[in-house]
């Protein structure tokens, strides 16, 4: 028996080798990781870690003896070079093979470089691993201003994180708003408005075409726009790119991840792919195909994918939920929202607590709570449940919508 | 053991309470951890599953306190 092979030490990947173990699968699991350490938290390498606030040990998933105690061969600064599917066996690139009976594509995603500067260049940081935390932590404690480039989640946490060490932010992103790919305008406003509060300092529509200077402490930006910005630190934070190299090389499907069907199995059935480098039907959109970037996909891709390598096959269905703790605020979402939904607003979207319903024609698709956990909680088991209250019913808050899902516990 | 929540942290994902449904609960209204009542300290069959529980949580809200 070869047992399972998971390339990829990260989120996805320790929750399928332990969720495998937890369910009692006997036979061998490797885990291949390309970092030298055992796998850790990402998010509170953009917050909590970044700000010193947690300490390194705390990041870590597991306890030092994990892997022993459990029989998980973690294999830590390994890479694979091929996978060799006549063969059923993994080509590393130190020249070992890997024989498996079922292979797991957890590989992640990788950042995108700034297009006018590909290369790494020192004080130039692109933040993704734990080293890349430590850098940009130790970038901050010297520098008076950092420019971020990119106005999404990670940038905007670790913007965050700068004001409030009291450095000079700016930030420029290439569209109209903050967020833009991944919330309504509602929500993108009051981040805006918050951020601002805290001191830090936007460029919409804007874009870097040269960066110039000697690098440490002396960077300058060119914007399309013809301005040149001088900056002691920048962070590249313009989204990812999902790794599937190694997959399409072995001949797989892959259009903006490795496609995988609604057991997240490839076109080989003796492969599957979870997490960051996945693209799956959604379930509750038809299975228009997605990619999604959170922590809640990957786990719980992973115990989809154990449950039926121990033989309890069952069709991925959860709901996508995100979350983000930025300029004081707590983002929860719920859902995928897409260009041109409808925004309905709950609550007061000049206050710092209010949330959105988004709806494509009348179905609720999404829902985006401003430091309104309860408004999150009801918005993940009304989309779980397949209930779309009006969207009158949702922009008035004298309705209590948990009524509805009670109703509708009722008729089931 | 005894364990702490930082509730303002938590993001309710829910990972404590598949890890160890016998100690944590998601408060019904918003989802934050709460303690099954009387799981403040543990009982001692569950000490590994309550660390690999504040290991997982994503929002680094739960503490552990080893005693004795």
């Amino acid at each position: 028996m070869d047992g399972i092979v998971i390339l990829g030490a990260g989120q996805a990947g320790i929750q399928l080798a332990s969720t495998l173990r937890e369910m009692s699968y006997g036979g061998p699991i490797h885990m291949v990781g390309d970092e030298p350490v055992a796998p850790y938290q990402r998010p509170p390498l953009s917050k909590a870690f970044l700000s010193g606030a947690t300490p390194e040990a705390a990041l870590f998933m597991q306890e030092p003896d994990f892997f022993a105690k459990h029989d998980i061969r973690f294999m830590p600064s390994t890479e694979a070079q091929s996978v060799d599917r006549e063969l059923k066996q993994v080509n590393l690139k130190s020249g070992d093979r890997l024989p498996y009976d079922h292979l797991v594509f957890a590989t992640g995603a990788r950042n995108r470089a700034l297009p006018c500067a590909p290369d790494a260049r020192p004080g130039v940081i692109s933040l993704r691993t734990l080293e890349d935390s430590k850098m940009l932590a130790k970038g901050l404690e010297a520098a008076a201003n950092i420019v971020i480039i990119g106005a999404g989640f990670l940038g905007l946490e670790a913007a965050t994180v700068a004001a409030a060490a009291g450095r000079d932010v700016r930030v420029i992103e290439a569209g109209p708003r903050p967020l833009g790919r991944a919330v309504t305008e509602p929500v993108s406003e009051v981040v805006r408005r918050c951020h601002h509060e805290q001191g830090v300092r936007f460029d919409f529509d804007e874009t870097v075409v040269a960066l110039h200077g000697k690098g440490v402490h002396d960077h300058a930006l060119e914007t399309r726009s013809g301005e040149r910005i001088k900056a002691d630190l920048v962070l590249v934070s313009v989204g990812v790119t999902p790794n599937t190299e190694l997959a399409a090389a072995a001949g797989l499907p892959v259009d903006n991840g490795i496609v995988v069907n609604e057991v997240l199995l490839t076109e080989d059935p003796a492969i599957s792919a979870i997490g960051d480098c996945a693209a799956f039907p959604f379930a509750a959109d038809g299975g228009r195909m997605v990619r999604v970037e959170s922590v809640q996909n990957a786990v719980d891709q992973a115990r989809c994918v154990a449950e039926r390598l121990v033989g309890k096959p069952a069709a991925y269905d959860q709901v996508p939920t995100f979350w983000s703790d930025q300029a004081g605020l707590r983002l929860q979402m719920a859902g995928l929202a897409m260009a041109g939904d409808r925004a309905v607003v709950r609550g007061d979207p000049t206050s710092k607590a209010f949330s959105v319903f988004c709806y494509r024609g009348d179905r609720l698709v999404a829902v985006e709570s401003v430091s309104r956990p309860p408004d999150y909680m009801l918005g993940r088991r009304l989309l779980r449940a397949g209930i779309s209250p009006t969207p009158g019913q949702a922009a008035d808050s004298s309705v209590d919508l948990k009524a509805l899902l009670a109703a509708s516990k009722t008729v089931a | 053991m005894r364990v702490h929540l930082k509730q303002h942290l938590c993001v309710g994902a829910g990972l404590c309470v598949v890890s160890s449904p016998e100690v944590f609960d998601q408060r019904d209204e918003d989802g934050v951890v709460i303690f099954v009542p009387g799981q403040e300290h543990p009982d001692p069959k569950y000490h590994d599953a309550v660390r690999g529980a504040a290991r997982k949580c994503p929002a680094l809200a739960i503490e552990i306190e080893e005693e004795g």
